[in-house]
């Protein structure tokens, strides 16, 4: 099946990636976050897409919970963002939808929205294989996107899942620009000792295993969660207080192997 | 009955024998002007579920908070009693992580007379997961939602569970109105969010909620023993969340690195690291459970 009008509308984009893991709570929407935020402190134009329909956290990460239709401006960088979330009428109501709805809500993000010049569209997906990763990819199919960021945590039960979405990227034609271990220790704010609560060096493993290229490891930092769950203590636009986030540095190397990819 | 099929609307049921049919209206098939009836398998999973005293459904809007873990620990600790006889039922089609987590990744299901034997990894711990019946750990599952709902059900049909005192799913809501849940969330409000639709979800499909367990809910640095949140309740975390919602919090399990460690070489925590406050809390929240059910 064709779909010209998506790529009508993603003319103006330089590059689309998607990010993708076949494991729940790996990080995917914080490190969609970080990209975004990281690749627009470096003055890149950036959109991000939140197709995960059933559980969007784009908006709250972003701090425009309760917002209706948005667009946020840091002088003269830019960073738009599109979600679910700022269509539901309160934030405790579910979306119980089968395939069908789902693949018409996808399809209207990717015609309907109005992005602009963008240097890159960052799309965050749910966990796993199955509706939402299949609707994407077909209707992205003849705009052809960049390929996938894959995000996993180190302990074998999460890799096990992941290395499923890679083998899915294989079978969809989508290419992998890279994978991400994300939640890689914890550094004790008391004693600076690192704990790896999830183990560590698992997604360097992986990448190496699976022949991709392996972006960066990025540890738990809870200075991240209190930055992304308090915008209400935020003077500094977000973009400005993440540059000042320890995980900034990490995620700006992240972004330059990322863009080598590309 | 081909010359009637063009009179049979294209969205009709399945042996709908079509409005000019002797049989309209008296047919055993539902016709598609009616309201839908409820699944005609569903008595056959129900007759199947009845020898089992409790089904519990581990449920939780948010992915990676835990769900599994929890199922496994919780089967492993209800089935240190000998007398009492656990089921686990992983119907994650996409990353079932079950075998895994409870050491039995390699097993494979045979099928019986009566429908699939579950794998024993104890005596009275039975463990029965999509894994088993994917051709390959590598391998994704790439279906739509019909399938997927397709094999679960044949799930809840076919497999032989005998008599259980407990059936614990990990998994995405079930087909049938009298289990339970226990709702699995971490502290931070990007999870607690997707948890409340999850239990409007519970409220609208009337599965009473025994309550919710706060996993990864603060860290003691093995180091230092300073305690820290790692992942920090913004928005009081679930503490908030239950009371604001007229809902029991079952307790609060914190991070211990030695959990992810026992899940990937798929042992018993409680029972390997009993010393752990981890421990604690899981041994607090199942006796929790078990005197809600009974």
């Amino acid at each position: 099946m064709s779909h010209p009008e998506v790529g009508e509308r993603l003319a103006s984009i330089k590059h689309v990636v998607l990010v993708l893991s076949g494991k729940g709570g790996v990080g995917k929407s914080s490190c969609t976050v970080q990209l975004a935020l990281s690749l627009a402190s470096q003055g890149r134009k950036v959109g991000v897409l939140d197709i995960d329909l059933c559980g969007p956290s784009i908006p709250r990460m972003l701090g425009l919970d309760g917002q209706q239709i948005h667009q946020a401006t840091a002088g003269w960088k830019r960073l738009a963002c599109m979600s679910i979330g700022f269509l539901l009428p309160d934030k405790n109501a579910s979306v119980v939808w089968r395939g069908p709805k789902k693949n018409a809500m996808i399809k209207q993000f990717l015609t309907d929205v109005y992005w602009g010049d963008l240097d890159y569209l960052l799309i965050d997906t749910p966990p796993g294989t199955s509706d939402e990763h299949l609707a994407v990819v077909e209707y992205l199919q003849e705009w052809s996107p960049d390929g996938a960021v894959i995000i996993t945590t180190p302990q074998a039960v999460a890799l096990t899942d992941v290395k499923k979405e890679i083998n899915f990227c294989h079978k969809v034609g989508l290419p992998v620009l890279g994978l991400i271990e994300n939640m890689s220790g914890f550094v004790c704010p008391h004693c600076s000792e690192c704990t790896n609560v999830f183990s560590t060096g698992g997604g360097e493993g992986l990448a190496g295993h699976m022949e991709i290229p392996f972006l960066g490891r990025a540890p738990i930092d809870p200075n991240l969660v209190m930055l992304l769950e308090r915008p209400s203590k935020r003077l500094l636009s977000i973009v400005e207080t993440y540059e000042r986030c320890e995980l900034s540095k990490i995620f700006k190397g992240i972004c330059e192997r990322l863009d080598e990819a590309l | 009955m081909s010359e009637l099929n063009g009179q049979i609307p294209d969205n009709a049921n399945e042996h709908c024998p079509g409005p000019d049919s002797e049989q309209a209206g008296k047919a055993e098939g539902i016709c598609a002007t009616q309201a839908r009836g409820p699944d005609p398998d569903i008595p056959i999973v129900t007759e199947r579920l009845q020898g089992i005293k409790h089904k519990i459904l581990v449920l939780s809007g948010k992915g990676g908070v835990g769900k599994s873990t929890f199922t496994a620990q919780l089967g492993f600790a209800l089935a240190t009693d000998e007398d009492t006889d656990v089921g686990v039922v992983d119907i994650d089609i996409c990353g079932p992580s079950i075998p895994r987590i409870m050491g039995c990744k390699d097993e494979e299901i045979h099928g019986a007379a009566d429908g699939w034997t579950p794998v024993y990894v104890q005596d009275n711990l039975a463990v029965m997961s999509i894994g088993f019946m994917l051709p390959s750990e590598e391998e994704p599952v790439i279906w739509r939602g019909p399938k997927k709902n397709g094999l679960i059900k044949q799930f809840l049909k076919d497999v032989e569970w005998g008599s259980l005192d407990y059936l614990l799913f990990d998994t995405p809501p079930g087909t049938s109105d009298e289990h339970l849940s226990v709702v699995v969330t971490t502290p931070q409000e990007v999870s607690l969010q997707d948890v409340r639709k999850e239990i409007d979800f519970c409220r609208k499909a009337r599965v009473p909620v025994l309550g919710v367990v706060e996993n990864m809910s603060g860290f003691v640095c093995p180091g230092c023993h300073g305690e820290s949140k790692i992942f920090y309740p913004t928005t009081g975390g679930a503490k908030a969340m239950c009371e604001e919602l007229g809902i029991p919090l079952l307790g609060s399990i914190p991070l211990d690195p030695r959990i992810g460690k026992a899940c990937d070489f798929g042992t018993s925590f409680t029972d390997t690291v009993p010393d752990s406050p981890a421990t604690k809390a899981y041994l607090d929240i199942i006796s929790k459970i078990k005197s809600l059910v009974n």
